[in-house]
């Protein structure tokens, strides 16, 4: 019995330790960013640390999966999202300080490999049985935004993989294994010069909007990052990194 | 041990029991029992159902048709050349699946190293396709297999395939009716585990061969999906997956606990 | 007829014998363990390849190192009988017997048929459905002979046949043996530890001792003219190395023996353990070798008793139960030794 002691005192140590640092009781701000937002709000939060001397962790996800976190009780203080249908399932459950606010909106756009191989010029090519092509999956905000591109253009998409996420699908256009994507512009301008990129019309485009919410357990603190994020300097970052800031 | 342990050992025992259990409990109490059936039986769950099965059976079958010859070779080898070529092969067994599928990507992909010349000489592309979900489920189970099978052939007293030489038989008939009958429990044991372990790939297989209902879209990734949206069926197919490595295993009676084919 | 001479290496082993066998004629291996005797069998079966020197088989050449010749295993015409039978456990007795003729071709019926009239030729048709897990040591191995003969190979190897069965099975299976062998057209070699297995199923022996053949012959030549302490001990004869200077040989051990024999030069001197008397006393009279020793051992020989004494010199006498009684034989004893010199044969070394 001695002998275990110790090493049964060390176990327990570390769980409650686990458990007490991750309630949030430090002094970090934790915010949950849907990944084709990580970028954009990973410069963002540097400024703001800068400013405010707050560090912020941040924690990327596809927009879904972090809020069935959140609703399931995960330890966070702010949520950007990259369509409103999650962030409306935070709100329902009661988790978020107020209602979800715009802070920058996408366009869709087509990747395509430097050099455009397959010759793609429209959403029309998404009908093309011989080429590769991706779209994200209908669960996901960009795959949802992308279905409904589509279907303004009447295209009857025949893709060959619909992925979890939006980083996903560029970064197999970009090793060149699809010939085309579905992402969102801010993602071309990001790509900094590995993707090509095809317009698609304005008709048949699709405007899609950013929400963040501060969650409960932010205070203060989390409603002051969250009109930080909505601040003119923060606009001026996401419209470098290709986001529509009105 | 015939005299029971300790009561504190006993304790973390319990504790350890329902670190386990927990979640399978939760998940059934989750479960939608009454519709249970109406869902299993809807169009993705049971294409999803359909293409797990296929794609772990095939790949399984891939693992024992590569697997047992590399065994073979494996078990033959001897010192320091044995131990890399063995840490080698259960490699996939260490790498976090994602960068398996990542690596398959680069090998095997459209521009990838060897899939750039397959799909120029012969026009053929894997990406994508069930294919690609084979081969990325054969590249993570595979070491079960070999390792399971490597480990029976080696502890094979060496005079049974003396005795078959001096009887008149050649290497393959030796291998064929002497030694491989003498460790197909451990190779059966391989097969299965590796089965196991194909049917739940999720990571390697998301990577390789996307994600398209039908076509590439095993059950692990219909629950992902299907975790936010439709919670019910999440849980039902989660069940479903649970059911099926319980039966299998339990099928198996310990066997897969023992190292090495016994007779 | 078998013409062997084999030289190799096996980690400390170096092998170097030449070994002759004819058809019809069981030649026995004997020595102490390391000595090379399955290395030296598994060369002739195949299983090992000679650094030089050349075996043939009835004027096949099996092995011929210089000419890069090797015949592997399973093509010579060789049956083993390996030491604990190595019966494949997932075959019945029938298919194990069976399998050598499968393997060169006959079909399944053909050689099962051919299999079971082996298995009734040896009294073991019941056993054929079972598994060999189901039978006793000495049937394993019985079964175990019949599958080196079905195929009728032209050489009949068996290593140590007898070495994994208690002392009650081994008189048994010792006897039906040698009546099985002695039935086999094939050249038979045999490899054994045990004096008794050479001494009923050899009609020759070779002496194998650190890879070198020390002595060779008949049982009762090996036994009448020993000429190495392992010879000696196997047949159970005292056997000391000495330097002799006319009647007197000075024994390397240490002590002086009188023999009758005036020699010169170095000689190997041996005599009976029945031709060694014990006294509790310093005996008188006409033996000219008596020494003090110290009583080491006594164990029961059938009847009699053999009491191994410390010297020197060191000897083995064998006396009768009322003697060990009345000296009263216990280890530590000490008791006088004495030979007459009549008894003890000398021979140059």
């Amino acid at each position: 019995m001695t002998r275990a002691a110790p090493a049964l005192a060390a176990l327990v140590v570390l769980v409650g330790g686990a458990a007490c640092c991750g309630s949030g009781s430090g002094p970090a701000l934790r915010v949950s960013a849907a990944s084709s937002l990580t970028a954009a709000l990973t410069e963002i939060a540097d400024a703001y640390e800068r400013e405010t001397g707050v560090h912020v962790v941040l924690d990327s996800a596809g927009s879904q999966t972090l809020a069935t976190r959140i609703v399931e009780g995960a330890p966070v203080h702010v949520f950007a999202s990259a369509d409103a249908d999650p962030v409306d399932a935070v709100v329902a459950s009661g988790l978020a300080r107020g209602p979800g606010e715009v802070f920058a909106a996408n366009t869709l756009a087509i990747a395509v490999p430097l050099g455009n191989p397959a010759g793609i010029r429209s959403l029309a090519d998404f009908a093309r049985s011989g080429a590769s092509l991706g779209l994200c999956a209908r669960q996901v905000p960009c795959g949802r935004a992308a279905r409904r591109a589509l279907d303004r253009a009447g295209v009857d998409a025949s893709v060959d993989t619909e992925e979890l996420d939006v980083r996903a699908l560029v970064t197999k256009v970009e090793a060149g294994e699809l010939d085309a994507a579905v992402v969102y512009r801010s993602d071309i301008v990001g790509a900094r010069g590995h993707l090509g990129h095809v317009a698609i019309a304005d008709d048949d485009n699709v405007r899609v909007q950013h929400v963040i919410v501060a969650l409960r357990g932010g205070g203060a603190e989390a409603d002051a990052f969250v009109d930080f994020v909505r601040s003119p300097r923060a606009a001026r970052i996401l419209r470098t990194v290709g986001f529509d800031v009105s | 041990m015939t005299r029971r342990p300790p009561a504190f050992v006993v304790a973390l025992g319990v504790v350890a029991a329902g670190l386990l259990v927990l979640p399978l409990v939760a998940l059934a109490q989750r479960a939608p029992w009454r519709d249970l059936g109406a869902i299993l039986a809807s169009g993705p769950v049971l294409d999803a159902l359909w293409l797990s099965l296929a794609t772990a059976t095939a790949a399984a079958a891939v693992c024992v048709v590569l697997g047992v010859p590399l065994a073979w070779v494996l078990a033959r080898m001897r010192g320091r050349g044995a131990t890399v070529a063995r840490a080698l092969v259960a490699l996939p067994m260490v790498l976090p699946p994602v960068v398996g599928g990542a690596a398959l990507l680069f090998a095997l992909g459209r521009r990838g190293v060897v899939g750039d010349w397959l799909a120029d000489q012969f026009g053929i592309v894997l990406v994508f396709s069930p294919a690609a979900v084979v081969l990325a489920q054969a590249f993570v189970a595979m070491p079960f297999l070999v390792l399971s099978v490597e480990a029976a052939l080696r502890s094979v007293d060496p005079r049974y395939e003396d005795a078959a030489a001096t009887l008149g038989a050649g290497r393959w008939v030796t291998f064929v009716r002497v030694t491989l009958p003498m460790v197909l429990p451990s190779l059966a044991t391989g097969a299965v585990l590796a089965w196991a372990r194909a049917l739940g790939e999720f990571g390697a297989t998301i990577t390789f061969a996307g994600n398209l209902r039908g076509r590439t879209q095993t059950m692990p990734l219909a629950v992902f999906l299907a975790l936010e949206h439709d919670r019910e069926a999440a849980i039902a197919l989660s069940l479903l997956l649970i059911a099926v490595a319980f039966v299998v295993l339990v099928a198996l009676r310990d066997r897969w606990l023992l190292t090495s084919g016994r007779h | 007829m078998l013409r062997a001479d084999v030289h190799l290496q096996r980690g400390d082993l170096d092998l170097d014998v030449a070994l002759d066998a004819r058809e019809g004629e069981t030649v026995g291996v004997v020595g102490p363990n390391g000595a090379g005797k399955t290395t030296l069998l598994r060369a002739l079966a195949g299983l090992e390849t000679p650094a030089s020197g050349r075996i043939e088989l009835d004027g096949e050449v099996l092995d011929d190192p210089a000419s890069g010749r090797h015949v592997p295993a399973e093509e010579r015409s060789v049956g083993f009988v390996f030491q604990d039978a190595v019966l494949f456990p997932h075959l019945s007795v029938l298919d194990n017997v069976a399998f050598g003729l499968r393997a060169r071709g006959y079909a399944r019926g053909d050689a099962r048929r051919e299999a079971h009239a082996w298995l009734a030729r040896l009294g073991l048709a019941d056993r054929a459905g079972d598994r060999p897990g189901a039978l006793s040591g000495g049937q394993a191995q019985r079964v175990a002979l019949a599958r080196a003969l079905a195929p009728a190979p032209r050489l009949l190897l068996l290593d140590e046949p007898l070495a994994s069965l208690d002392a009650a099975n081994q008189v048994e299976v010792r006897t039906a043996l040698a009546s099985d062998l002695s039935e086999v057209a094939a050249v038979r070699v045999l490899v054994t530890h045990d004096p008794v297995d050479a001494a009923v199923l050899a009609d020759r022996l070779v002496v194998l001792e650190g890879g070198r053949v020390t002595q060779s012959g008949s049982p009762a030549d090996l036994a009448a003219r020993p000429r190495t302490s392992y010879v000696a001990q196997l047949v159970g004869v005292n056997l000391w190395r000495g330097a002799a200077d006319g009647t007197a040989v000075h024994l390397s051990g240490g002590g002086v023996l009188v023999v009758a024999e005036p020699r010169v030069g170095p000689v190997l001197v041996t005599v009976r353990p029945q031709a060694v008397a014990l006294h509790r006393a310093r005996p008188e009279g006409s033996p000219r070798n008596t020494w003090a020793g110290v009583v080491e051992t006594v164990e029961p020989a059938g009847d009699r008793v053999r009491v191994r004494l410390a010297g020197p010199p060191a000897v083995v006498a064998e006396v009768t139960q009322a003697a060990v009684a009345a000296l009263g034989l216990r280890p530590g004893t000490p008791t006088w030794v004495s030979v007459k010199a009549t008894e003890l044969e000398v021979s140059p070394a």
